[in-house]
């Protein structure tokens, strides 16, 4: 995307701790914690999921650990139900949810469309203070004993025969869904309004049509969750029958309110995941995306179809058997927007002049994972097969291969591909490199004897299992350490950079977008004059996009 | 939404009709309407109390959204994306009711509602 501002780029000569930007504008704690920029708060969001990413981890490492022997080895079954619960509710609400909107999404979308700050900017401060607030409410239910509904907080685990901190969790992701709606809004308002000049709907990245597509699904579904949620905090305080049946209510009813907000979040987690692929595929194989516009309404059409989707969760909980029938198909139409997007990345591989960088490494191991995790999810929403499956190890690596493999993945690919831009350092590429390749190696040791699990039919959540299930289960314990290595790695070496690391530049990798056409770290302003958008995205064919 | 005033009394008169319309939800609890009997498979029994009480409801909403949330006074985008926040309430009771309505279809498997009080005794005699 070429423009005809700024041809000089003012940081480009000049060491960043010279120049004023975004990170050395103002000092001290008050700057940061009552800032309204939204790069500051996207450091702040950053910090926050970085930490609830690795207290779930802790409690995965725990649940592996203990799964390596058949009786278990590690936790009595008891507190094995808190551990899967704890790991799903945080890694699910307090990380994949959060994780790229509201830390990339954050600090590019006002950059990529060449704006100065997102249209609210003290509304989007207080999404995290209300994400702060969610997240303690959980953590205080994980001292106080843990809850052991799964992340799902199905009834009747929640209402009737729960005797665990359900009230506080509940409470915790229901404050935290407001989080999201304040995130969606305000992107939806930013990008109606605020885009540069000459920055039109088909000019715009497709990061920034999968944050649209996500900002809608946060603004439609969230509220939904916090009502269902609501009512189940109803039922467990004042006995009204809903989930209930004793007193009148249908425990499948809390299913169907549960998943029309989850299922739909399964897409807030992976679409943005989506839109960094689009950036890094482009930018490491030095062309065009292949079919822009399908790529962009493909994102759309994720976002409306995966509302119609939910009823595959429930296909053997008691659901109406027609009512299934119609969920199944709709379930496969959603694949076709997912498919259409991996075949156009794939093609817009194809003669590209690609470079292995860290960010790419991410971007290659997406899309082999993303394909296998939406593969296995056409086997869970075939009526039949579901039978079989349902409920097994099978659905854990399916859904692992689409939330770790792809979001995570994504994730990662992201922050090392926009690291340089954040903190105007680079990081160690060979170290990068090494952790990607750990963290791919690591995460299908760990998940991809779990297909081979499901299939034999060992059941999720069950803190003991027959002996002829444990190579495969030990095997999965070994990739999970590797991965949990994975992890750290990166951890180490992007704090490092951030003193040591060498001087990154404004355009470190060449790539096109407004967000590169300003210096790194950006200055408070992010633009010192408005860009004017001449050029359609990803313009690789033209100036060759040499790198810096 | 641009800059429009809505003048004071039209606010009171909403006010005062929510008070209204409130104190009716209260009163019309008290009253038994009965049940209307549509002869229709899918919903055979449609009680008349939660209709009435639904649809005061709806008037109330309605009073709210475009008077107080000024919905009637903006762009038509704006409305476009208030209608959307109902077609997917729309999509969730529908869907939600194609399983509800339909559960009861299948012979062998049963309704929750038909197989409760078959079940629960059962599970009594059990313990």
């Amino acid at each position: 995307m070429s423009t005809t501002v700024i041809p000089e780029l003012p940081g480009q000569e000049i060491p960043a701790e010279s120049r004023v930007n975004y990170l050395n504008a103002s000092y001290g704690v008050k700057s940061w914690l009552l800032t309204t920029d939204h790069k500051r708060i996207a450091l702040l969001y950053l910090g926050s999921i970085t930490l609830m990413f690795f207290v779930g981890g802790f409690f995965a490492v725990l649940m592996r650990l203990h799964l390596i022997e058949p009786q278990g080895a590690l936790v009595a079954p008891e507190t094995y139900n808190k551990l899967f619960t704890m790991h799903g509710v945080i890694m699910v609400f307090f990380f994949l949810v959060p994780s790229i909107p509201a830390t990339l999404g954050n600090f590019l979308v006002p950059m990529m469309i060449g704006a100065r700050d997102l249209a609210f900017p003290r509304l989007n401060l207080l999404s995290w203070y209300i994400y702060i607030i969610g997240a303690a409410f959980t953590l205080y239910a994980v001292i106080s004993g843990g809850v052991d509904t799964g992340w799902t907080f199905y009834t009747p685990y929640s209402s009737t025969f729960s005797h665990t901190s359900v009230i506080p969790t509940a409470l915790g992701v229901f404050i935290t869904g407001f989080s999201s709606i304040l995130t969606g809004l305000n992107f939806v308002v930013t990008i109606h309004k605020m885009r540069a000049p000459g920055l039109t709907w088909f000019r715009l990245p497709l990061f920034i049509w999968a944050m649209y597509a996500t900002s809608i699904i946060f603004i439609l579904g969230t509220p939904v969750i916090a009502i269902t949620l609501f009512l189940l905090g109803l039922e467990r305080l004042l006995h009204i029958g809903i989930f209930d049946p004793a007193i009148g209510g249908d425990p499948i009813l809390f299913q169907h309110m549960f998943w029309f907000y989850s299922h739909p979040a399964v897409y807030i987690m992976i679409l943005p995941g989506m839109g960094v692929m689009s950036e890094l595929i482009t930018c490491f194989s030095r062309k065009r995306i292949f079919g822009y516009t399908f790529v962009a309404f493909s994102s759309l059409a994720i976002a409306i179809i995966s509302f119609l989707v939910w009823g595959h969760h429930m296909f053997v909980t008691g659901q109406s058997i027609y009512a299934g029938l119609i969920f199944s198909v709709l379930s496969f139409l959603v694949a076709i927007p997912s498919a259409v997007k991996v075949f156009n990345w794939t093609a817009t591989l194809y003669k590209g002049s690609i470079s292995y960088d860290a960010p790419m490494l991410y971007a290659l191991g997406f899309i082999g994972l993303f394909t296998m995790g939406g593969l296995t999810g056409l086997f869970l929403a075939s009526l039949a097969t579901d039978v079989h499956l349902n409920g097994t190890y099978f659905i854990v690596a399916h859904f692992h291969y689409i939330m770790v493999g792809g979001a995570v993945m994504a994730y990662l690919g992201g922050i090392h591909f926009w690291w340089p831009k954040i903190t105007g350092r680079m990081y160690p590429d060979g170290w990068a490199r090494f952790a990607a390749l750990v963290i791919f190696v690591g995460f299908n040791l760990t998940f991809f004897p779990q297909f081979v699990l499901g299939y034999l039919g060992m059941p999720r959540r069950y803190a003991v299992y027959p002996t002829e299930f444990q190579v495969l289960n030990v095997m999965s314990s070994a990739g999970a350490s590797i991965l949990g290595i994975g992890y750290l790695i990166p951890l180490i070496y992007l704090l490092w950079s951030i003193r040591y690391g060498p001087i990154a530049g404004p355009n470190p990798w060449g790539a096109k977008g407004l967000e590169w056409e300003t210096p790194s770290p950006p200055p408070t302003e992010n633009f010192e004059e408005i860009p004017v958008v001449t050029a359609d995205a990803y313009d690789y064919a033209n100036v060759g996009g040499s790198r810096v | 939404m641009s800059g429009h005033v809505v003048p004071v009394k039209t606010y009171l008169g909403i006010f005062v009709a929510l008070l209204v319309l409130t104190a009716l939800t209260t009163g019309v609890a008290f009253v038994d309407f009965g049940d209307i009997h549509t002869g229709i498979r899918l919903i055979e029994v449609i009680p008349l109390n939660t209709v009435v009480a639904l649809a005061i409801a709806v008037v109330k909403m309605l009073l709210v959204i475009l008077f107080f949330m000024h919905v009637k006074y903006s762009s038509s985008l704006t409305k476009i994306v208030v209608m959307t926040g109902f077609l997917f309430l729309a999509i969730l009771v529908s869907f939600t009711l194609a399983d509800e309505l339909t559960r009861g279809w299948t012979p062998e498997a049963g309704g929750w509602n038909t197989a409760l009080p078959t079940i629960l005794p059962l599970l009594r005699s059990l313990f």
